[in-house]
């Protein structure tokens, strides 16, 4: 029988990875990720989990050393936030073009300064091309699911691709939720063991990651760019398998209440939740609003998207993240670049709001709506509305 | 490398263009961007062999009659060799395009 328990999201995040037999574990602590990896250090410590836990001296040692795990074939997880993601910056490249399945959750957070510890998707939108696949949940079943899925992704041999999970800090990191995991026979069945096709080994040398003069480079990044592309039907294709499986079921863009629907919400993460509940309100005033979120930002669900968006007339799209000096949200800018060429589509309003762990309130999502609505009609001056910031 | 690096297509480089044949680094012309080459006065040489100790680039072999030349793959032309060469066998001439 499968077991509901009550339990800190974070937490139940290193049971899914031990779940998952993950090998090693390289990561450094930081809020709002620790409760993390410092579960899963007591779960290598306690004999719980037989894996190699690597207690580096930084997030960019993390990752490094995540490279070399994964390089041998070991199933590899590392979790980070924030600051932490943005010094691993330049290795997330590496891990991604050596095509190097590591799963990592990362526990969205807002960067410096002034220094916030709370949750913000200006870290995701940093490493948005560093050519990781990229999934977003909303609550913790869907965390702890989807870790499952991020690890059968990445080492699928079509795929050899590093995932990244994404948590809302705080907001979902640290939260009490009831979650089910399953027996441990369901998730061997679903994740068999990890084949990684050419591991470092003395019998076998093989270059990572080797120099590529000018003649070489162009081929070896197109090739990269097609395989990430192409991850998308072994996503979709992992999402039924598990859904046929688990019972629940996943897809790149999820559509709530968007039948019928003139006007409709775009969120990611865990604020959707909130952002339901205010659909629902609305429904019940009859007006025809629904709402979708991005699930898997990369590789970016075109066709999925253009499908989800094309009946309504007004698309609202609340980031949290900005982009400076640019053109406002960073989803609300691909998503405008993903209509471009369309002949009907929605007119697109973009929100930044929820900025360093700020709440978005019910209350505050239907200003956001009811303000969309007006600016779709009325037009506005500005590329973005920043949304909640005191006058 | 089953094809020169310039002829691979994107579709036949191996997952993350992991490089599958050790040592293949030596199919890598490292001696294209020389400006000066050497010219030798074997007629000099006594075979002492201080060219090839001190080249850096390790590209210094003796040719079938038993004198020391560099190989042009990878020589950088430093002129390290001329400068070292006791009996002045070896001089450094501009490279013509």
């Amino acid at each position: 029988m499968v077991k509901k328990v009550g339990m800190e999201v974070s937490v139940a995040i290193g049971e899914a990875v031990k779940l998952a037999n993950a090998d090693v574990i390289a990561a450094y602590p930081i809020t709002p990720q620790t409760h993390i990896v410092e579960h899963l250090a007591e779960l290598v410590a306690d004999g719980e989990l037989d894996a190699a836990y690597i207690p580096v001296e930084s997030e960019h040692s993390a990752m490094s050393a995540c490279l070399g795990s994964a390089a041998v074939g070991a199933r590899t997880f590392t979790a980070t936030a924030g600051q932490g993601l943005e010094l691993m910056h330049e290795v997330l490249y590496v891990a991604s073009a050596m095509r190097l399945p590591v799963v990592m959750a990362v526990a969205n957070r807002a960067l410096s300064s002034p220094l916030s510890v709370w949750g913000d998707h200006s870290d995701v939108m940093a490493v948005r091309d560093t050519g990781w696949i990229q999934l977003f949940t909303e609550n913790g079943q869907e965390v702890v699911d989807n870790v499952f899925c991020a690890f059968r992704i990445a080492e699928d041999r079509r795929v050899l691709l590093p995932v990244m999970v994404h948590l809302d800090g705080f907001h979902l990191s640290h939260v009490i939720e009831p979650i089910v995991f399953p027996e441990q026979s369901v998730v061997d069945k679903f994740l068999p063991p990890n084949k990684y096709p050419l591991p470092l080994h003395p019998d076998k040398p093989v270059t990572m990651g080797d120099f590529a003069p000018p003649i070489t480079y162009p081929e070896a990044k197109w090739a990269q760019e097609v395989n990430l592309r192409a991850s998308k039907e072994i996503i979709l294709q992992t999402w039924q398998e598990f859904g046929k499986a688990f019972g629940r079921h996943y897809s790149p863009v999820e559509s709530y209440k968007t039948e019928d629907a003139k006007v409709l919400l775009l969120t990611m993460g865990s604020f959707s939740e909130t952002a339901m509940t205010v659909i629902d309100k609305l429904r019940g005033e009859g007006r025809k609003v629904g709402l979708v979120r991005f699930r898997l930002w990369r590789p970016f669900p075109f066709e999925e998207f253009r499908q989800a968006v094309k009946d309504a007339e007004t698309l609202i799209v609340v980031d949290r993240a900005l982009s400076f000096g640019g053109p406002g949200g960073p989803v609300c800018s691909e998503v405008r670049s993903a209509l471009y060429g369309e002949a009907k589509k929605p007119k697109v309003v973009s929100f930044v709001a929820g900025l360093g762990g700020r709440d978005i309130t019910q209350a505050g999502f239907e200003t956001i709506i009811n303000k969309g609505i007006e600016i779709s009609q009325k037009g506005s001056q500005n590329e973005f509305e920043i949304f909640g910031v005191r006058d | 490398m089953t094809k020169p690096e310039g002829e691979l297509p994107w579709k036949d480089l191996e997952i993350g263009a992991i490089v599958t044949e050790p040592g293949n680094a030596a199919q890598y012309k490292t001696g294209d961007w020389r400006s000066q080459r050497t010219t030798y006065d074997f007629a000099k040489c006594i075979k002492c062999a201080l060219c090839q100790i001190f080249c850096p680039e390790g590209c210094i072999h003796q040719n079938a009659d038993g004198y020391f030349e560099a190989d042009m793959f990878y020589c950088k032309g430093c002129g390290i060799c001329a400068r070292e060469c006791p009996t002045g066998v070896i001089t450094m001439v501009e490279e013509e395009e």
